[in-house]
């Protein structure tokens, strides 16, 4: 790839710049400050879909009554249950109870306050859920 | 208190710290050239290992080795430390930061508050350098950021102490005694030696460039095997490890092709810099790939494309790199 040829395409990175290795008119090797590049983009978009996608099915089955806001936050930060069990320092099977409705409406502060700390938000703030 | 840290900012955070590092003690080392000698260029394929439960595969050299071995291959020592105690593990980087001691830090990206969201996953080994601290913010040369960033040191703790596959562990090192000025020829043959290795002698299918042709099979099945939806996020999942995670370009090529002009200097070997010229041509055919997988990432219905053509293009890059590190090999038997 040559210096001209280095995307400066408007990506994620915004104002950021990264350098790639990119080889000037007299063939030596320059450290390259891009912007980004466009392919890159598209293909950081489909990981996003992904996690999108994930945090609306969450949100749907809270609707319906079936996950607690608990399986919002997890999707939304991209965890697991084997993840989010890790992070809260609670069993998996603990974790799996949690997110069912009619457990967390029973939960402790201080379970609650777990997965706040882990979610780095007030524990007030659990049950506040996007508009789906 | 902070040390008067040069910063320089880099394409790929291990090699970049390895390099600041160096740089920070009056050793000059380019980030290709820590690359290169940590052996860095290799391919594997580990679809029985899942990163956000798509499979493994990789353009560089395990997490670790390229600061391990430029370190060891530099006959320099580096002091290596893991705690169970989070509160000891800040406690003793703070001591060791305030005698103006840099230390490098294994973390998670998805902490780190100043990372650009789009990039902040579940990536447990990235490195970065802390170089001072002012009330409660430490001082971060983090090598792929053009200037020095900060961060509380409530995130760093969490970016240290990350769960999930390769968590750090709050994995810290730093130089005990300043690294000796030595001859590189030899670390430099070293490292060749090992990428040339595991490129086309291992004895396991799934690395090197026998890893990229049961890759390029495995891509030619995937939308059979996995359907349309999963396949266009396997190809996506490829693509970022090609470009997105700070390769420097062509799935790490470009700065093994940075890497092998120096080589060509320090060794005295002129034919490198021709193989460093069909490096950088790897490199590009690699982009084709990520371009042709991209423009089907954005457009499900881009007639033109198909999971045959990208796999084609994979066993053509097999090809030729394992041409490549042949002729690599031969040029410091």
């Amino acid at each position: 790839m040559k210096v001209k040829d280095v995307p400066q395409d408007t990506t994620f990175l915004g104002d950021v710049r990264a350098v790639s290795y990119a080889v000037t008119d007299e063939g030596k090797y320059s450290l390259t400050p891009s912007t980004g590049w466009s392919a890159v983009s598209q293909a950081n978009d489909v990981a996003w879909e992904v996690i999108n996608e994930d945090v609306e099915i969450a949100l749907d089955s809270i609707a319906a009554g079936n996950h607690s806001p608990l399986a919002y936050h997890m999707a939304k930060h991209q965890m697991d249950v084997p993840l989010l069990a890790s992070y809260a320092k609670l069993p998996k099977w603990r974790v799996k109870r949690h997110l069912k409705a009619k457990i967390y409406h029973k939960l402790s502060p201080a379970i609650l306050a777990r997965y706040a700390e882990v979610f780095n938000i007030a524990v007030s703030e659990l049950d506040q859920l996007p508009s789906a | 208190m902070s040390v008067d840290f040069q910063h320089f900012q880099s394409a790929h955070c291990e090699s970049g710290v390895t390099s600041n590092l160096f740089i920070n003690y009056n050793q000059p080392l380019s980030e290709a050239l820590a690359f290169g000698i940590g052996g860095g260029a290799f391919f594997g394929y580990f679809p029985f290992v899942k990163v956000n439960k798509l499979p493994l595969t990789t353009f560089r050299t395990a997490p670790g080795a390229i600061l391990k071995k430029t370190i060891k291959r530099l006959g320099a020592t580096l002091a290596v430390k893991r705690f169970r105690n989070q509160a000891k593990a800040q406690d003793q980087l703070n001591e060791l930061v305030d005698q103006g001691t840099p230390v490098v830090l294994q973390t998670s990206v998805y902490w780190l508050p100043y990372f650009p969201p789009a990039l902040r996953f579940h990536f447990n080994a990235h490195n970065l350098i802390v170089f001072g601290r002012e009330g409660n913010e430490y001082l971060i040369s983090d090598p792929v950021f053009e200037t020095p960033v900060r961060c509380t040191a409530k995130d760093l703790q969490r970016a240290r102490f990350a769960t999930g596959p390769l968590g750090p562990r709050g994995r810290m090192s730093y130089f005990t005694s300043e690294p000796k000025d030595t001859d590189k020829a030899k670390a430099v043959r070293l490292g060749i030696k090992e990428a040339c290795f595991k490129m086309t002698k291992m004895p396991v299918p799934f690395m090197g460039s026998r890893g990229i042709h049961m890759m390029a099979n495995k891509i030619e099945k995937w939308p059979e095997v996995l359907g349309e939806k999963s396949a266009r996020q396997h190809l996506a999942q490829l693509i970022r490890m090609m470009e997105e995670i700070g390769t420097g370009g062509g799935a790490f090529r470009f700065i093994y092709a940075a890497f092998l002009m120096e080589a060509a200097e320090i060794l005295n070997r002129p034919a490198l810099k021709e193989l460093s010229r069909e490096m950088t041509d790897i490199g590009d055919h690699w982009r084709q790939f990520a371009l042709m997988g991209a423009k089907r990432c954005k457009n499900r219905e881009d007639k033109d494309f198909s999971y045959a053509k990208l796999a084609n293009i994979a066993h053509q890059c097999a090809d030729r790199e394992h041409q490549f590190f042949n002729q690599l090999a031969k040029q410091i038997s």
